[in-house]
C-alpha cells in the first residue's frame, strides 16, 4: 500500500530524538510519522484511523486518492470507470527521462495508470458521479487521461441526472502533453457546461494543492467549492509569483483561509465532517 | 477625449502605439543579420546609383536576387526556437496594429464593472468588413512605459471579466466575436491571486464553450497557457506561421525540468509549440502565412492575410445555426486529447 511508504516515517526503534521508542503492538513493523504540521510523532495507524489528519494538531497529511473515496462514499458502493484509459506520449517528450518511462515506472509505483480515478458511487444512498486527482501520481497533473477522465464524469452526471463531486489535488496541466493538456481545460470545462442543463450540483473539493490548469477550469467552476483548511490553492505557484515579484510572499498567502477571507472559495470543511458535509449539500441541493 | 460616432478615433494609447510602431526599434534576430547586412548594402547602392556617375543596376539587382536567395534559405528551416524569437520580435504587428488595418468604426469597451480597466487587454464593438463584431486582443508594448501600461501584455483577472462581458454582449446581440492572442501568460501577482485569477480564466472557458455565435481567436505571437486560452475557446483556431501557443512556455519548462530557464531552446524543441506543430495534431485549424521574413517586414501583406483567413472562417461558421455553432464547438473540444483504451 503506498501510502505506508513515506520517507519521513521512522522505524519504532529510531525515532526522532534517536532514542527507542516503546514497540507497537504488531511484531515491531508498525511506523511512527512525523507531522509538518506540529513537528510530533504518532503511530501510522492513529494516522489512518484519522484518515491521515494528524491526531494531535489536526494538520491534515496528504491522502491517497482510493482512501479518499472511502472517506465519503457509502461502504462498497464505489464502481471505478474508465480504468482502462491509458495515457500516451503524443509529443515524444523527452527531459532527464522519456515521458514514457516516467508514466510506465510511476503506474508501477502506484498501481494506476494516471492521476485521476472515477465511477459511480453513493452518500448516504445517494448516487453521485465521482472522481478524485491522485498527487501521488506525477504530482496529479493532468493530461489527455486525465481531462477525458473529468470530462466523463460530467458526461456521466448529464446522462443519469446526477450530481458530480470532483477532489482536486494537483500541479496543473501535464507540460509533458504540451498543448494537449492545455486542451483538456477546455474540454473539461466545455462538458461541465453541458452537464449544467440537467440541473444537478456540481461540488469540487480543492485539496492541497489545486494550482495551474486545473485551478483555472472544472475546479473553479463548482457551484459550491470547498477547500480543506490549509490547502495550497491558486492559479500561479508561490515560486513563481516571487520570482517574478522578487519578494517574499505574506505567510498564508494563497492558502484555503485567505481565500475564504477574500470570497474565493464558499467552505473550508475539515477531512473528518467532509462525508457529512456532502451528503448535506445533497440533501439541500441534489 | 473619446467620441462614440466618430470613425476610428485612437485613444491616447493607441496613438502612442501606433507612433512607436512607426518608428521601431532596431533590432535584428542573431539569424536575421546575414539578410539585414545584405539589404542595407543593397540601399547603399540604391542611394550611390542615384548619381550619374554610376549606375549600380545590374549589381543590385543580383543583390536583391541574393537577398531573396537568402531570406527562404533562412526561413525554410527555422529551429522552434528560432520561431518563438520571431514571435516575440519587438517589431512584430501588435494587436492594436490589426485593428488599425482590419476594422473600422471601434468603440472600446474597458469596464470589468468589478475593480479596475486592464489594458493588457483591448476589447470592443468594431466593423469588420463592414459587419458589425466584438474584437479583442492581448496587447503589449513596444516601450518600457508602454509595456508598463500594457502589463507586457500580460492579463489581471479585470482582463478576463472585461472580456467575459464581452462575450455576454456578443451573444445578447448576436455579434460574432474576433480574438487576438498574444501574452506571455496570465499575470502571477499577489493582487491576481487575491481577486481569483484562477477562478476568472475558469468562467471564460466554460461561457466561451456555450456561446452561439461563431468565435474565432487567432495568435498573432504567444499564446503561454491558460492565459490565452481564457481568451481562446472559440469556434476555430488560427495561427500567424510564426507564432507559439503552448501549456507553459519555454522558459519556465525548463526552470522546471532542469532549474535552468536558460535551456528554453531545448525546451521549445520539446514541448512542439509552433503552428505547424499544433496544425499536425489537429488543434489548429489553419496557419496563416506572414509576409516573406516574418510579420514585422510587412505589417499590412500579414493583416491582409489574416483578414481573408477570418473572412474564410466566418462565412463558413455563419452557415450554422446557433444550435450548431455551440455543438460544433462543444465537439471540436471535447475531442481533444490524445490517449487508448487498453487492457
Ligand atoms: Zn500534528
Amino acid at each position: 500500500m503506498a501510502w505506508f511508504s513515506k520517507t519521513k516515517k521512522l522505524k519504532a526503534s529510531q525515532s526522532a530524538n534517536g532514542k527507542s521508542s516503546p514497540q507497537p503492538a504488531a511484531k515491531g513493523e508498525a511506523l511512527w510519522q512525523k507531522c509538518d504540521g506540529c513537528g510530533e510523532v504518532a503511530y501510522v495507524q492513529d494516522w489512518e484511523r484519522h484518515w491521515n489528519v494528524c491526531p494531535l494538531c489536526g494538520h491534515h497529511d496528504r491522502l491517497p486518492v482510493r482512501r479518499r473515496l472511502e472517506l465519503v462514499l457509502d461502504p462498497d458502493s464505489f464502481e471505478e470507470l474508465d480504468a482502462e484509459l491509458v495515457p500516451q506520449d503524443p509529443l515524444g517528450f523527452v527531459d532527464a527521462k522519456k515521458y514514457k518511462d516516467r508514466l510506465k515506472s510511476t503506474a508501477k509505483n502506484t498501481g494506476m495508470k494516471d492521476a485521476f480515478i472515477s465511477g459511480g458511487g453513493r452518500i448516504d444512498g445517494r448516487p453521485v458521479s465521482i472522481g478524485s486527482f491522485a498527487f501521488e501520481f506525477m504530482g496529479g497533473s493532468m493530461g489527455s487521461v486525465v481531462g477525458e477522465k473529468v470530462a466523463r464524469v460530467f458526461d456521466r452526471a448529464y446522462e443519469r441526472r446526477l450530481p458530480a463531486i470532483v477532489f482536486s489535488s494537483t500541479g496543473g496541466a501535464r507540460m509533458q502533453e504540451g498543448i494537449f493538456s492545455l486542451m483538456q481545460m477546455a474540454k473539461t470545462s466545455a462538458a461541465l457546461n453541458r452537464f449544467r442543463s440537467v440541473k444537478k450540483p456540481y461540488v469540487s473539493v480543492m485539496l492541497h494543492p489545486t494550482t495551474g490548469g486545473v485551478a483555472a477550469s472544472f475546479a473553479w467552476l463548482g457551484d459550491v467549492v470547498i477547500a480543506e483548511p490549509k490547502a495550497l490553492i491558486g492559479f500561479a505557484g508561490p515560486r513563481v509569483i516571487e520570482q517574478t515579484l522578487r519578494e517574499k510572499l505574506p505567510p498564508g498567502f494563497q492558502r484555503s483561509e485567505f481565500l475564504l477571507e477574500h470570497g474565493m472559495i464558499d467552505a473550508i470543511v475539515k477531512r473528518p465532517e467532509m462525508r457529512q458535509r456532502l451528503s448535506q449539500l445533497l440533501t439541500l441541493l441534489a | 477625449m473619446r467620441s462614440a460616432s466618430a470613425k476610428n478615433v485612437k485613444s491616447e494609447s493607441e496613438r502612442a502605439i501606433s507612433a512607436a510602431t512607426m518608428a521601431r526599434p532596431a533590432y535584428v534576430i542573431d539569424f536575421e543579420r546575414p539578410l539585414i547586412a545584405l539589404e542595407s548594402k543593397i540601399a547603399e547602392l540604391k542611394q550611390l546609383s542615384g548619381g550619374a556617375a554610376a549606375d549600380f543596376g545590374d549589381e543590385i539587382l543580383k543583390l536583391e536576387k541574393k537577398a531573396k536567395k537568402l531570406q527562404a534559405e533562412i526561413f525554410s528551416d527555422l529551429s522552434r526556437w528560432q520561431i518563438v524569437q520571431l514571435a516575440r520580435h519587438p517589431n512584430r504587428p501588435y494587436f492594436l496594429d490589426y485593428l488599425g488595418l482590419l476594422f473600422t468604426d471601434f468603440f472600446e469597451i474597458e469596464g470589468d464593472r468589478r475593480f479596475a480597466a486592464d489594458h493588457a487587454l483591448v476589447s470592443g464593438f468594431a466593423l469588420f468588413d463592414g459587419e458589425p463584431v466584438v474584437v479583442m486582443g492581448q496587447q503589449k508594448g513596444r516601450s518600457t512605459k508602454d509595456n508598463m501600461y500594457r502589463n507586457f501584455g500580460m492579463m489581471r483577472p479585470e482582463g478576463y471579466r472585461k472580456a467575459r462581458r464581452l462575450f455576454d454582449l456578443a451573444e445578447r446581440f448576436r455579434r460574432p466575436v474576433i480574438i487576438f492572442i498574444d501574452t506571455p501568460g496570465a499575470y502571477p501577482g499577489i493582487g491576481a491571486e487575491e481577486r481569483g485569477q484562477a477562478e476568472a480564466i475558469a468562467v471564460n472557458l466554460e461561457v466561451m464553450s456555450s456561446l452561439s455565435v461563431p468565435t474565432i481567436s487567432v495568435v498573432i505571437g504567444e499564446g503561454a497557457s491558460g492565459g490565452a486560452l481564457g481568451i481562446g475557446v472559440t469556434s476555430r483556431i488560427l495561427m500567424l506561421q510564426y507564432s507559439w501557443y503552448n501549456v507553459i512556455s519555454p522558459e519556465s519548462c525548463s526552470s522546471i525540468l532542469y532549474r535552468d530557464a536558460t535551456k528554453a531552446q531545448k525546451s521549445a524543441e520539446a514541448l512542439k509549440l509552433t503552428a505547424k506543430d499544433l496544425k499536425s495534431f489537429g488543434i489548429t485549424d489553419e496557419i496563416v502565412p506572414e509576409a516573406a521574413g516574418g510579420a514585422h517586414r510587412d505589417p499590412a501583406e500579414t493583416a491582409a492575410n489574416v483578414q481573408a483567413a477570418v473572412r474564410r472562417h466566418l462565412a463558413e461558421l455563419k452557415q450554422l445555426s446557433p444550435e450548431q455553432i455551440v455543438k460544433d464547438r462543444y465537439l471540436k473540444y471535447r475531442a481533444m486529447g490524445i490517449f487508448t483504451a487498453g487492457e
